[in-house]
């Protein structure tokens, strides 16, 4: 290519760096737009299902349905329970291994109950557990959803008068919050046993273990963890059954599996950044002391 | 016809347009039901058939006209007064569509629990009712998935009539039954109609169902509907000369009742651009 070429060509790239610039201007802002109209439903179907959950609580007249909600509960928890622990076990294991001999080093082996016991309620409990019911309950729900509408549920159940919110987002929705809640209860006490374990193992006291471990999580510390998966549980019903509600009849299974496969990676993404969002607002309000 | 002598239809479709992408499928339909008449739609597959029921059902919204159902605008109601409507009509989907998590009796029983008070045994025997009208009743405990296509629909309609509705729109009714079942179907559309005073608007391709329930019938094409009348008109229409029929449209109507291999829609299909279809097929693999 000779001199003359290039700079010809050069005197042509700022049309065309325009040219793409304004491509991928145009493609951002279809992007956040089409993103924050997602993030707007999903906030809208959370009011709608709020409101109707707050009527079938308090209002007489209005049905919540326990019997759905039960049934839902069980689905969506019960046969996460074994994997929970397993996971738990697990990292109940690994940190006070990894830490041990550091700390031993500086003569504070003791304080494993303590890091392991404040990880664990405050942040690996609620995150872990989460992170399994996105996979368990988040991808079953958007699945089920998704096959009603590909066959005509959904418009069977609105034509015969009946909100498919009431009849199917409020009972999923609040069976996951609520056993995420459950399970990361059983996640913090399977991890505290485990590094009961491990610590006997490497020669520690159990009884001293058990009792730093208690004096290490406050009553705070257990509620912020509950809180927190409180809300991991809302993000993976809502994104789920949102995505699942959001397949067209025409895309079939096609479009059910994209929906299902989108719950899981939507779910993860956003229990992850308000684990990071938790962690800010705790840490600058001084809630770690 | 007495139907005829009535003065306010039930249902009145005016102008309805409805494009999906960039495909007209229904391009000005204008139809009047009037209450107690059996009025049965037909027209070729994909003609736009079911998407107008969905139209009328306040599944869809058009992109202009008006439906009126019980004197009421169905394209311009809020939820709250679009479900009240919706508690007066039953449909039965093309698919069936019944809620594959409960069975058979409990898809029957859901919808008396929510829009009724009747306490549980009531609504256990009103579910055999239903059933045993479709001849469904020794099914009632199985799961929809455990069902043949033909039971689904029979449950479909059983869950279309929980109700008691005013008006039924059938979607299909004896597509894929048996020719027994399909007697029976039309049987009860009739008997539902006449007894009850039930107004009933039926989508079908089958001409031997079409002509046994029929008071009213009515061709679309294209998005478009091409003839409105009685029965009468239509049976001399199926049973005249082509002769007789000077205009293209009674050509083509006649064909699709007869249900014949020739005629003016396969002339249409043949006359489209097939051929240049394929010469642009092959011009584009010589590049
Ligand atoms: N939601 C939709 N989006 C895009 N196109 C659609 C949609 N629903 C229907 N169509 C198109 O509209 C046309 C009419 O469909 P419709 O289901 O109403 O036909 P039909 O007359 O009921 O046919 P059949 O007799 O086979 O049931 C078809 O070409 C279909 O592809
Ligand atoms: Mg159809």
């Amino acid at each position: 290519m000779s001199v003359c070429e290039s700079v010809e060509n050069s005197s042509e790239n700022p049309s065309f760096a325009r040219r793409w610039l304004a491509i991928v201007g145009r493609c951002s802002i279809g992007v956040t737009r089409s993103f924050l109209g997602k993030i707007g439903s999903v906030f809208l179907l959370l009011a709608e299902a709020t409101q109707i959950a707050f009527k079938g609580f308090f209002l007489p007249g209005h049905k919540l349905g326990k019997e759905a909600l039960f049934f839902q509960m069980v689905r969506v928890g019960i046969k996460a329970i074994p994997i929970v622990i397993l996971i738990q076990m697990a990292i109940g294991m690994i940190l006070p291994l990894q830490m041990y001999p550091k700390l031993a080093e500086f003569g504070q082996a003791d304080q494993i109950a303590t890091i392991n016991a404040i990880a664990g309620f405050r942040e690996l409990g609620p995150l872990m557990t989460a992170i399994i019911l996105s996979g368990f309950a988040g991808a079953s729900i958007a699945a089920e959803l998704g096959t009603m509408v590909t066959s005509e549920e959904i418009e069977a159940l609105e034509a015969s008068a009946l909100n498919p919110v009431r009849f199917l987002v409020v009972p999923r929705l609040l069976a996951t919050v609520l056993m995420t809640v459950m399970l990361t209860v059983i996640a913090d006490v399977v991890m505290v046993f485990s590094g009961v374990l491990t610590g006997m193992k490497l020669g520690l006291d159990p009884d001293t273990y058990y009792q730093m471990s208690v004096s290490a999580v406050n009553l705070t510390g257990f509620v912020t963890g509950l809180v927190k998966a409180a809300v991991y549980g809302t993000l993976i019903g809502l994104i789920a059954c949102h995505l699942g509600l959001s397949v067209k009849p025409w895309q079939g299974s096609e479009g059910v599996g994209q929906a299902t496969t989108n719950t899981v990676v939507y779910s993860i993404v956003a229990i992850v950044i308000s684990a990071a969002i938790f962690t800010m607002i705790f840490y600058s309000y001084g809630l770690f002391n | 016809m007495t139907e005829k002598t009535d003065p306010s239809p039930i249902l009145i479709i005016s102008e309805l347009v409805k494009s999906f992408s960039n495909q007209r499928v229904l391009d000005g339909i204008n139809l009047e039901v009037y209450p107690g008449e059996i009025m049965v739609i037909m027209g070729g597959s994909g003609c736009g058939k079911s998407t107008l029921l969905r139209h009328i059902i306040g599944s869809i919204a058009p992109d202009s006209g008006s439906i009126k159902l019980f004197g009421q605008e169905m394209t311009t109601l809020d939820d709250k007064a679009l479900n009240a409507i919706r508690k007066r009509f039953g449909i039965l989907f093309q698919s069936g569509a019944l809620f594959n998590s409960l069975t058979i009796g409990d898809n029957i029983a859901l919808i008396l629990k929510e829009h009724t008070n009747l306490d549980a045994t009531t609504i256990e025997i009103m579910v055999k009712i239903k059933l045993e009208l479709v001849n469904l009743r020794e099914h009632a405990d199985k799961m929809p998935a455990m069902i043949s296509g033909g039971m689904k629909k029979r449950a479909g309609l059983a869950r279309a009539i929980a109700l008691d509705p005013k008006i039924l729109f059938y979607d299909e009714p004896s597509a894929g039954l048996d020719p027994v079942t399909s007697a029976q179907i039309d049987q009860l559309i009739i008997d539902l109609t006449k007894k009850l005073h039930v107004t009933s608007v039926v989508v079908t391709h089958e001409m031997d169902s079409a002509f046994t329930i029929a008071d009213r019938m009515c061709m679309l094409d294209k998005g478009k509907v091409l003839k409105v009348g009685t029965r009468q008109e239509f049976e001399w229409l199926r049973d005249s000369d082509p002769a007789d029929c000077p205009s293209e449209q009674d050509r083509l109507i006649r064909q699709f009742l007869r249900g014949d291999a020739e005629g003016p829609i396969t002339e249409r299909k043949l006359t489209s651009d097939y051929e240049e279809d394929l010469l642009m097929a092959s011009l584009k693999h010589e590049k």
